[in-house]
């Protein structure tokens, strides 16, 4: 049985983690964190879903998330259209947060995501840059917030039904599978076995801690 | 347990931030990098404690004008209003979706301040090496890193009331200067977690100069 030697992200404790039975995942013993988790054929199922979410991200960035109708008149809106009008109001910074956290940065994530996933699939060992991308998907999850943008549009939806009728549009029930499936390829996705099949960037004398008996302290 | 308590700091080693490799730090005096995904490699955040310090004061200069500054102006027939945030909060209330208003109470007042309090709390237990009550203490750290995305919501509402209330000369919702500085108090408190250092928490008051080398 290999033992794969892991610092706790949060606590820094060294620790000697086994390899997992199927399914199984090993928590940190002085801080409880989540250190590894067994999922067998994780990144096939992550793929599958990020395809999926590809698909829906678009459907819910071209059809109208919602419309508003009173006297006769109609108005309606996309997810990017809420960036929009905001930009043209002046409010330029907070426009382009809003477009970053409900259009781009989830856009980014879908794609990166694939695009890594797919090279890895392809090319073994896959290029370092299929790392770096790696990172910057992470960057992305953590500023993709389609979750947040649901409930806010909840909440305008109600301030807005007292002036006038609201009619939910095609972008909306896209949104909300999209919501499902970002959270299930983060559920789903196994960063580290991409790196084990990746070029690393540096020099090979810098050799990595993996034998549990050297490098006590 | 029969394995020795260490941290990967005292055996010499440092786990990449952004790749999450276990590796050893070569030099002292000179930057270390993680051979596998380049970035740079150190055993605790760089000035973590100061950065965060620094992005806090900054979050709490803005939270004043995010919350005595008006963040939308509706129009109608009848006349014009300005609403800070919790004008909005009140007006939701009162038009009977308490529960709603109980929502962007939670995400627009009491998370940025939650946060703020919270992070400056463990900086100052940090500081002085406390090493008690870590386990609540880290549990506080990841509730912070959770839930700080939530107090975007406000923006989200204005940005979609704002795209959708635009029946001119009926009804018109436009965004004010309030906004911006509360999307700047819901970013700097997403870079404040972002840059606290939870590993700190664990340190014993002798690995604050390992630290500094």
């Amino acid at each position: 049985m290999s033992l794969n030697r892991l610092a706790c992200p949060d606590c820094d404790l060294l620790q000697n983690v086994p390899r997992l039975p199927p399914r199984a995942r090993a928590r940190c013993r002085r801080c409880g964190r989540l250190l590894a988790i067994d999922r067998p054929r994780a990144n096939e199922r992550a793929l599958a879903l990020a395809i999926g979410a590809a698909i829906v991200f678009v459907l819910a960035n071209v059809f109208p998330l919602m419309g508003l109708s009173v006297a006769g008149r109609e108005v309606d809106t996309t997810i990017m259209g809420g960036a929009w009008i905001m930009w043209q109001e002046g409010q330029r910074m907070t426009a382009a947060l809003v477009a970053v956290c409900a259009v781009i940065a989830p856009a980014a994530y879908i794609g990166l995501t694939i695009v890594v996933l797919l090279v890895s699939r392809w090319r073994r060992p896959a290029p370092a840059w299929v790392g770096e991308l790696l990172l910057w998907s992470a960057t992305a999850r953590e500023w993709a917030m389609a979750e947040v943008m649901m409930l806010g549009i909840l909440v305008a939806l109600v301030k807005i039904a007292d002036l006038a009728t609201v009619i939910v549009g095609v972008g909306m029930f896209a949104t909300g599978a999209l919501i499902l499936l970002i959270t299930m390829i983060a559920v789903h996705f196994d960063p580290e076995g991409i790196w084990a099949r990746t070029q690393w960037v540096g020099p090979a004398e810098t050799t990595p801690v993996r034998d549990p008996r050297r490098g006590g302290s | 347990m029969s394995v020795r308590e260490t941290s990967a700091m005292r055996a010499g080693l440092a786990l990449c931030g952004h790749c999450r490799m276990l590796s050893r730090i070569v030099t002292a005096t000179e930057a270390n990098y993680c051979p596998r995904c380049g970035r740079e490699i150190a055993y605790r955040r760089r000035d973590a404690i100061q950065r965060t310090w620094a992005l806090i004061v900054a979050a709490a200069i803005c939270l004043l004008p995010a919350n005595l500054l008006p963040v939308m102006k509706s129009t109608t027939l009848v006349g014009a209003s300005e609403d800070t945030i919790i004008g909005g909060v009140i007006l939701l209330y009162l038009s009977g979706s308490w529960h709603l208003a109980l929502i962007v109470l939670v995400a627009s007042v009491m998370i940025p301040l939650g946060k703020l309090m919270s992070l400056a709390y463990l900086l100052v237990t940090v500081r002085r090496g406390s090493t008690r009550s870590n386990q609540e203490r880290i549990r506080l750290y990841r509730l912070v890193e959770f839930i700080g995305r939530w107090s975007m919501l406000d923006v989200f509402v204005i940005a979609f009331v704002v795209a959708l209330v635009r029946i001119k000369p009926l009804m018109a919702a436009q965004p004010r200067a309030g906004i911006l500085f509360f999307a700047a108090v819901v970013i700097l408190t997403i870079f404040a977690a972002q840059t606290f250092d939870p590993r700190l928490i664990w340190d014993s008051p002798g690995d604050a100069t390992r630290r500094n080398e």
